[in-house]
């Protein structure tokens, strides 16, 4: 009997996003639970206790946390459709790197991007602009990072097809576009019209509201609030 | 018996714990190597071409193919390498094993470019936390040999090179380790009696030296 797979995380998380997407690429069935951040459930606070965040997935009870170690086990657990990381040592590395990366490098300069002002905005904007480019130039003419199909690297960069947009607009500035970006413009394109990603993400309207009415609370302290 | 592998490189700088991971990898695999040692100051054109996002070392070049960041590199040289693993074959014993060699650069690593580099109560935070986090790390190991169980593994290999920082560690942050946390330094003990580690690692004071030089060069104190 296949044990119960269960997933703690959170609507606006990019990070709950990804592995939902992972579960659905592979077909697994599971049970989600969404957790309330400004008032955290006793079960995320004893499944994760050292970060207390999300997403924590379940499997037969037993608790793994951070997104990427979580993708890893989904991917070493459920060996037999879609593969998301690629089978060659030297390959699996290079896609761990870019997904760190992503996660290291391109999302919070995004993020910090969004809810500075002035000459400290301007850096990060520039670091944003030049990581990307540099994401963009690990594309080299495939449809997506893995290949001919969404891998790791893709499912980490879910964030840069979809949230960095919204954020954008809250803040008023422009970090991706057909012009700067024409590659990773595209692969946002590709990588938005599948039909599993749609089923995963978050309307942007609601993401927009959120973002919007948290702009100040935000701005104050720079936190993440997903 | 060593394995004369093909074409293996390791750019590396003399007391970078993290180079220091990659070493002790290879050694545990008995896997021969050529060392190159990087001026950090003046970084050689191998290294700019190996690893041109980041510019840092270590970089395990393999049969001509660049492979970055330490922790990366340690699961790279444990999968083409089988014998000896360093990762449990278990999927969850092995997200476990990630998880807290993460822990180890979220959050020791994280707490020690602080603790060197302030003073005052931003010094006192960093001081607070670098215990916590030992002791969480400390918790984990608990009564076991290594973190890896009966068997040297993946988390030993990630945190041991920082046991020779925790005498830099103590004397920035005003703090014994052994009180604090007696079964970590216990655990430093055991692994340096592994050769792979003790011909890693350097002596704890050496470290400390280089510190406060490497202050003294960035105006730090």
């Amino acid at each position: 009997m296949a044990e119960e797979v269960k997933l703690l995380g959170s609507w606006g998380s990019p990070f709950s996003r990804r592995v939902e997407l992972a579960l659905r690429l592979k077909g697994i069935s599971y049970d989600y639970i969404e957790e309330d951040l400004s008032n955290k459930s006793p079960l995320l606070l004893k499944y994760n206790p050292i970060h207390k965040k999300v997403p924590v997935f379940l499997h037969g009870g037993k608790p793994v946390v951070e997104s990427l170690v979580i993708l890893e086990y989904i991917e070493e657990t459920w060996e037999g459709d879609h593969a998301i990381l690629p089978k060659d040592p030297y390959e699996r590395a290079m896609a761990r790197f870019w997904s760190t990366f992503v996660d290291e490098k391109c999302i919070p300069a995004i993020w910090m991007s969004c809810w500075t002002e002035g000459d400290m905005q301007q850096n990060f904007m520039i670091q944003s602009k030049e990581n990307l480019s540099i994401l963009e130039g690990e594309l080299k003419g495939k449809k997506f990072f893995g290949g001919d199909a969404i891998g790791m690297v893709d499912i980490a960069a879910f964030f840069i097809a979809h949230w960095a947009g919204v954020l954008q607009e809250v803040a008023g500035i422009s970090l991706i576009n057909e012009e700067k970006h024409p590659i990773l413009f595209k692969w946002i394109e590709e990588f938005m019209s599948s039909s599993i990603v749609m089923e995963c993400l978050p309307a942007r309207e609601g993401l927009l509201a959120y973002f919007q009415a948290k702009k100040e609370a935000i701005r104050a302290t720079k936190a993440p609030v997903y | 018996m060593a394995t004369a592998a093909k074409g293996v490189v390791l750019l590396d700088f003399w007391v970078s714990p993290f180079g220091q991971r990659c070493r002790i990898a290879l050694a545990e695999k008995g896997v021969e190597y050529e060392y190159k040692e990087e001026n950090l100051w003046d970084k050689s054109p191998l290294l700019l071409k190996a690893n041109p996002v980041h510019k840092k070392i270590p970089v395990l070049i393999h049969e001509g193919n660049p492979i970055c960041e330490s922790l990366l590199i340690v699961q790279y040289i444990d999968e083409v390498w089988s014998n000896n693993p360093l990762l449990p074959s278990d999927p969850y014993e092995r997200a476990q094993a990630r998880f807290w060699a993460d822990f180890v650069d979220k959050k020791v690593s994280e707490c020690w470019t602080r603790l060197w580099k302030v003073k005052g109560e931003a010094q006192e935070e960093a001081r607070k936390d670098m215990i916590e986090d030992l002791k969480l790390l400390e918790g984990e190991l608990g009564d076991k040999q290594y973190f890896g169980g009966e068997t040297f593994g993946f988390v030993d290999v990630a945190f041991v090179p920082l046991s020779a920082w925790f005498y830099t560690f103590e004397t920035c942050g005003n703090f014994s380790v052994e009180k604090e946390c007696p079964k970590l330094v216990a655990w430093a003990k055991r692994c340096m009696e592994r050769e792979s580690v003790s011909k890693s690692l350097h002596d704890p004071h050496k470290v400390y030296e280089y510190v406060c030089q490497l202050k003294k060069k960035l105006g730090v104190d």
